[in-house]
């Protein structure tokens, strides 16, 4: 009810003034505004280079989307923020790569300490799927430790103290991470294909990646499965029980810890999958948790408890950063990427403070 | 036995507010206001200069800062490397003299020549100008509260290395992108520039450290400090009780950033004579400052200085045991200490969410029933 | 408390009232019309929470807001001091039209409030929390709250003076220096009223003080209510459910059921309300 209370200010009466507005005026307006544009922009759909960076931002927001997701599913369960989510894409790729690669785990440490010279347990490593089980299990015994020692013994902190509690895990994970499997870039192969799609380049004439594209696919089910299993399942129900009220889902018989591991687990599942995309795009290296940094505008813009929300934040926000960078961003400089999300989250809030799907805040005395 | 407030009655309002109500507590921090001014100055050398002493002032300003958004006034921001930024290139922009040319219409301009400033006036400017930066950026505040406005405050944070890096006018159109603070004096004393003595730039830095952080701890106590800790606890009811949630949001991230501001100046210009954005001003200074205020204390001043302390020493110590004493490789040291920085932030925030300070602040409670605990 | 012994109380009091008022002891002035609410209607999305609802406050008095849960009376109490935005009818307030203020323009105009639950400032000392009823009155700039020594200092000590009035009025010296977060409840209860005290409103909001209180502390609740009306002839109005009390201090009760009103007048006249009674009787509302 933020409308209700207080005087309007400018921006509310905006905001105001286009909330009275009927739906079909709504739509009209949006509808006019998007005739202005493609108006404007009337040369571009027929210019093969405006569809390219089109689709190549549609592709890089399905990955925004991927990270994204791993914040709403925890969110969701247990109103923490986690901004360590892409600290654990990170971590679960280097997990993967070790694996992979046979290291032993800490060797740079105990050759330290012992005066050792460990540093592979096996010539070949692991095969890939042995890899990807072992690093699943990784993750989930990691997800059973966070709930244990950080979450339990924060139970009812305001939800800043969680926050910045995810900061000091993103800090853990980077420095456990760096220290188990050494800090150089490395490079992560699951078999996914590589390079350009020659059948596009001869239908179309556009250049796109064919393993964005199949991000993009591996993305779509992924959301499919996660939809089903929190809609249909009893655990999906549970889950949902918890994140709508923490004491009346205890009180009937739901257990918290559990929830939490589950769903810290399947955030650590989907950190896996964001890590093996984008550790296959750009190599492993300490860059790739950055990538929760371009996820954050996505759920402010999508709303931080809605799947569909983060899915459509991030289709926005790739398509609107790669058109804004291509058509825009020469002019002022260029490397515009970096804040673009940010500005036009913050500029949205402006307007919609819970963003596109979010709950509406209800405020009470 | 050591440290007793019996036998000290208050027999005024003044007595009682003010600062160190005991006297023990009074005597102490002047003895090392003391020896900061009078006795360190003679002891400094370059390396507790560059490496300890320097970093530790500038930071404990910036803690300071940051303490009062998001300790005072519970606004969590993750900008202040952004806000660093803004107060070194003003404080460049100051030091080098500006030419503003704003056009007027009709071909004519409006034209402001200055010279290059004193180096302690454009301190002062470097976070005067922070200050406006922070209250535009501050503005977000008035609708969106917690993690939705800290996430908002990345926005400075990469809109405002960003536009260092590409607007050359704010880095006088280097080649190499850089800004480089040339020699400025101080009543004939060098404070800038690679000439400098240790501790003329030391006591530079000391001297605004000691007034502004007085300045924030008489802010904190009285009217306005009353309202950013009312908008922290409870902001609904803060407004019905008469506090203008916007006047008071936007003076705390003013005043925030002010502070920030200076520190950033002084890290430029006088910690490490220059700077480029996207290594001095990358998003881990922001983290590092909030890491200050969480582990030394939120909504405490002295916690600020005991945070800006630790942060600054645990890599000097790490260094100084792993690689110096153990002869560890150095990354090694630095994997640790970012898992101990973690780790501490973690076990703070479960057992001592008021930090170090407070620990203190236990510490003394026992102290003053001992050695008879009842 | 069974009921007949609610009514045989309230006789009693009543008798000693009418007692007090015979003998010159009550001399309280009721004055003219200090607040007036006039055909509120206040929606939330398609539930309206109060459906046209007028009365008015009169200085000097205890006015209780009485009803059933989900009457409408805090959202009253809301509309009162500006955090709920009525869509119709109008405020009047000390003889004037109120425009579409924000609650804090509304808290300088004179009225504070104590909340439901509790809304107190968790992380500050009681000395603090009442010192920020006093946060209006305060003028000193930034410039000066920097230097404090000098027209700073001097205007919390001013303020400091009138606060401890307080304190010692309702008693709670000792708690002074303790972070409110750790008292009991019914002391975080007093806390607030010295909070809204502080303030020296001309129109104090009680939402329910004595909720979950037990008898003793609502005995003490009571005579500092009182005690504010008649030391500082505060206009009071209260939200209540032990109609004993409610009965017992006010000196008008105004009844809300379902959002709209159903009663106005004195206590006695009240309770002979037939409507009043199939209220809260719980009579069928077809």
């Amino acid at each position: 009810m933020t409308d209700v209370t207080g005087a309007p200010s400018p921006v509310s009466r905006i905001a105001a003034a286009v909330n009275a507005l009927s739906t079909p005026a709504k739509a009209l307006i949006g509808v006019a505004i998007v005739a202005v544009a493609f108006g404007f922009g009337s040369g571009l759909m027929l210019d093969v280079f405006f569809w390219e960076v089109f689709i190549t931002g549609l592709l890089a927001g399905v990955m925004y989307a991927l990270v994204a997701l791993g914040f709403v599913l925890i969110f969701k369960a247990s109103g923490i923020f986690n901004f360590a989510q892409g600290v654990l894409a990170l971590f679960a790729a280097l997990t993967l790569v070790g694996f992979q690669t046979g290291q032993i785990p800490f060797a740079h440490l105990i050759n330290a300490i012992f005066g050792t010279k460990v540093h592979h347990f096996s010539d070949t490593g692991l095969p890939d799927v042995f890899a990807i089980l072992a690093t699943l299990l990784v993750m989930i015994a990691l997800a059973w430790a966070v709930v244990h020692y950080i979450f339990q013994p924060l139970v009812n902190q305001p939800p800043i103290i969680l926050f910045m509690a995810t900061i000091g895990l993103a800090f853990v994970l980077e420095g456990t991470g760096d220290l188990m499997w050494g800090a150089n870039v490395k490079v992560l192969d699951v078999g996914l294909p590589q390079g350009p799609s020659d059948t596009i380049i001869d239908a179309t004439g556009m250049f796109l990646d064919k393993l964005e594209l199949s991000a993009a696919v591996v993305a779509v089910v992924l959301v499919t499965v996660l939809t089903l299993f929190s809609q249909y399942t009893k655990m999906g129900r549970a889950l949902r029980a918890v994140a709508d009220d923490h004491q009346a889902a205890l009180s009937v018989g739901i257990s918290l810890q559990t929830i939490w591991w589950i769903v810290w687990s399947v955030a650590g599942i989907v950190a896996l999958v964001a890590g093996m995309m984008w550790g296959a795009k750009s190599g492993v290296q300490f860059s790739l948790s950055l990538i929760a940094l371009k996820a954050l505008p996505v759920l402010m813009l999508g709303g931080f408890t809605s799947i569909p929300g983060a899915i459509v934040g991030g289709l926005i926000i790739g398509v609107g950063e790669k058109l804004f960078e291509f058509y825009i961003g020469p002019s002022i400089g260029g490397a515009t990427e970096n804040w673009f999300a940010y500005m036009l989250a913050l500029l949205f809030l402006l307007f919609r403070p819970q963003g596109l799907f979010g709950e509406k805040i209800i405020e009470r005395v | 036995m050591f440290y007793r407030e019996a036998g000290e009655f208050k027999t005024s309002y003044a007595a009682d507010h003010a600062t160190f109500p005991i006297g023990f507590d009074f005597w102490r921090f002047w003895v090392v206001v003391g020896i900061a001014f009078l006795v360190v100055p003679f002891l400094i050398n370059d390396y507790w200069e560059k490496a300890i002493l320097l970093p530790f002032l500038i930071y404990a300003l910036a803690a300071i800062g940051l303490n009062i958004l998001t300790g005072y006034c519970g606004q969590v921001s993750l900008g202040t490397g952004g806000f660093l930024a803004v107060g070194a290139y003003a404080c460049y922009k100051f030091m080098t003299g500006m030419d503003i040319h704003i056009p007027i219409g009709g071909g004519e301009y409006w034209s402001l020549i200055l010279p290059p400033l004193n180096i302690a006036l454009c301190v002062l400017l470097g976070g005067l100008t922070t200050a406006f930066v922070g209250v535009l950026f501050g503005l977000p505040s008035l609708r969106i509260k917690g993690f939705y406005l800290a996430v908002a405050t990345l926005a400075a944070q990469f809109f405002l290395v960003w536009l260092f890096n590409k607007w050359e006018w704010t880095y006088n159109y280097s080649a190499t992108g850089q800004i480089t603070a040339g020699e400025r004096d101080l009543f004939g004393i060098l404070i800038t520039g690679p000439n400098t003595e240790p501790w003329a730039t030391y006591l530079f830095c000391l001297t605004f450290l000691f007034i502004f952080g007085w300045a924030a701890r008489n802010l904190v106590r009285g009217r306005i400090g009353r309202q950013w800790m009312a908008i922290r606890d409870m902001d609904i009811a803060a407004e019905i009780i008469g506090v203008n949630p916007m006047a008071a949001k936007l003076s705390a991230f003013a005043v925030s950033s002010f502070y920030i501001g200076m520190a950033g100046a002084l890290y430029f210009a006088v910690w490490n004579g220059a700077a480029e954005p996207t290594e001095s001003f990358a998003i881990d200074k922001s983290f590092d400052v909030l890491f200050m205020i969480i582990i030394g204390g939120l909504g405490s001043i002295t916690g600020s200085l005991i945070g800006a302390a630790f942060i600054v020493l645990l890599p000097v110590v790490f260094k100084n045991l792993f690689v110096g004493v153990l002869g560890w490789p150095t990354d090694i040291a630095e994997h640790l200490q970012i898992m101990t920085v973690g780790l501490l932030i973690i076990l703070f925030l479960i057992k001592e969410p008021h930090g170090i300070a407070s620990l203190w602040g236990t510490m003394k409670e026992k102290l003053r029933l001992w050695p008879f605990p009842y | 408390m069974k009921h007949a012994d609610v009514a045989e109380a309230a006789a009693d009091d009543r008798a000693y009232a009418h007692a007090e008022i015979d003998h010159g002891l009550n001399t309280r002035p009721i004055g003219d019309t200090l607040m007036e609410m006039r055909d509120i209607v206040l929606r939330f999305g398609g539930v309206t929470a109060i459906k046209g609802v007028s009365f008015d406050i009169k200085e000097g008095e205890i006015r209780a807001i009485i009803g059933p849960n989900g009457a409408g009376k805090s959202s009253m109490l809301n509309v009162i001091n500006g955090f709920y935005h009525p869509q119709e009818g109008e405020v009047w307030f000390r003889g004037k039209k109120r425009g579409p203020l924000k609650p804090h323009q509304i808290a300088r105009l004179g009225i504070a409030r104590t909340f439901q639950n509790i809304a107190l400032f968790k992380g500050m000392t009681t000395l603090d929390n009442i010192m920020t009823g006093r946060l209006t009155a305060m003028k000193r700039n930034l410039f000066w709250q920097a230097l404090w020594a000098g027209p700073a200092e001097q205007e919390e000590i001013e303020h400091r003076a009138a606060v401890e009035k307080i304190i010692d009025f309702l008693e709670i010296q000792h708690i002074r220096k303790i972070p409110v977060g750790r008292l009991p409840y019914g002391l975080q209860k007093r806390v607030e009223l010295g909070r809204a005290l502080a303030a020296e409103p001309r129109l104090l909001l009680l939402d329910e003080p004595m909720a979950g209180m037990n008898v003793e502390e609502k005995e003490d609740m009571c005579r500092f209510i009182l005690d504010v009306n008649d030391e500082f002839q505060t206009t009071i109005a209260l939200i209540e459910h032990d109609m004993g009390v409610v009965m017992d201090i006010a000196d008008r009760v105004v009844v809300l059921d379902y959002g709209a009103k159903i009663g106005d007048g004195t206590p006695d006249a009240v309770r002979q309300n037939q409507q009043v009674i199939d209220a809260y009787l719980g009579v069928s509302h077809d």
